[in-house]
Order: structure tokens, then sequence, then C-alpha cells
């Protein structure tokens, strides 16, 4: 992985240490790491289902953009921040792996870096084009987030194969 | 104008492909642009949701396309 580059996507195996250390400054005492692992287990209507593994996709060249777009906002609204780090795996992710990994800077605990690498993910969930798939025992499906009114462009009068 | 058109995630795999190449009217929109994937080249996403960029920004569905414009559409995204 780059060592410089703040805002990743990458099929390689990620490394909480590496992305800490993407933003670890000599002015900053305080580095907050968030990781999204991939769970083996799922909670559905219908009971447990095991999780064998997951596959993401990317629109890589937009992901990077809206990661680091993210990352704007994140100094826009915690000034004292001195970096952000988001790296997000692609291709096959195996159980307890780290799929997306976030890392903020900031002088001192109480500057905001917890709040920020919380907003970090929200947001990212929120906007970044990268889709997961789940695979298990019985098949595999790709799992959406929540439809976002202000980002869909279909119309009821369009809706496609109707 | 000619544009292209990028698919991802489910609507990749239910429209069959990933890429074209589509001409559009010269004063076409995000819109126009789904009117005709789904009343001409046969797409059905039945309803679902679909996001879509032009040149990697998230645009409304009255957004205008330019010759040359890279359309990306793809259903609510899932990462982390």
């Amino acid at each position: 992985m780059s060592q410089t580059k703040l805002f990743e996507v990458t099929d390689q195996p990620l490394s909480l240490d590496d992305v800490a250390r993407r933003v670890t400054r000599p002015d900053c005492g305080a580095v907050t790491v968030f990781a999204g692992t991939v769970r083996g287990v799922t909670a559905t209507e219908d009971g447990a289902r095991e999780t064998d593994f997951l596959e993401y996709e990317a629109y890589g060249e937009m992901a990077e953009a809206m990661m680091a777009q993210i990352g704007q906002e994140i100094q826009e609204r915690w000034p004292k921040v001195a970096a952000v780090a988001m790296v997000h795996r692609v291709g096959r992710c195996e159980v307890e792996e780290p799929s997306v990994v976030i890392a903020v800077a900031t002088p001192h605990r109480g500057d905001g870096c917890f709040e920020a690498c919380r907003y970090g993910i929200e947001r990212l969930k929120a906007i970044v084009p990268i889709w997961k798939k789940e695979n298990w025992a019985d098949g595999e499906v790709w799992v959406e987030g929540p439809r976002q009114p202000e980002l869909d462009v279909t119309r009821p009068s369009q809706a496609g194969g109707e | 104008m000619i544009v292209t058109v990028r698919l991802f995630a489910s609507l990749r795999e239910t429209a069959g492909w990933s890429e074209k190449e589509l001409e559009l009217g010269a004063e076409a929109t995000v819109a126009e642009l789904l009117d005709l994937l789904f009343q001409e080249l046969g797409v059905d996403w039945s309803g679902r949701p679909v996001y879509a960029a032009i040149n990697q920004r998230y645009a409304a569905p009255d957004a205008p396309l330019q010759e040359g414009d890279v359309v990306a559409l793809f259903p609510p995204v899932s990462g982390g």
C-alpha cells in the first residue's frame, strides 16, 4: 500500500497500523482509528445467516474523490484536525478482516478526533460509491444502502420495465 | 452527442453490461438518458433506486449532459 496516499481504494489487505501512520505527525498527540471488519454472522428476519465472505466493488476514481471530499468536510467541522486518511478494500474480504480503515489525527484528544472518525464512517456509508456483496452457503446477494431520496434519479413514471 | 455510461453492482448485473457509448439529443438530461435505457435498450431495474454521477459528481435528474461526459449509474451505496 502507498505510504502517503490519504484516500485510497485498494485490493490489498488493510493494516490499521499503516493507515494510522499516514496521519501521525509530530504535532499531534491523538490518533483515532476506526476499522470496519467483516462480520461472520448477520441477523436477518429468518434467523442468523452465516457469511462466508464479502466482495466489494467500487467506482474507484469517484470513491477516492468522495473520500477526499469527506476529509474536507471533517476539516471544516473540526478545524484542529491535522490529517484524515480513509482506505477501503475492494475484492474479496474474509470474515474478521478490515474492509475499511479511517484514521484521524489531532493535537489533543479534545480536538475532535473521535467525533471526526465517527462522522467519516457515517458519511462514507452514505456517499462513497462502493458496494458489498455477501456470499454465504446458499448464494450471494448485493447489499444496498437505504435509498436517499435526494440522490435517486428515478421517477415513478420511469420505473423501467413497467 | 455521445456519452459513456458506466454501470455498477446489481444494476450492471441486471443490465448485463458495464459500459456503453450512447447517442443522445443535444440537450439531453440524466432523466432522458434513463428513458433511453428503459424504453429503447430494454434495461429493466424494476423501479429500484438509481444514483447518477456525471464525471464523478452526483447529478440530479434534470442535470444536462454534454458531449464526452461519463455518466455512472449505480444502486444506493453500501461501503464500509
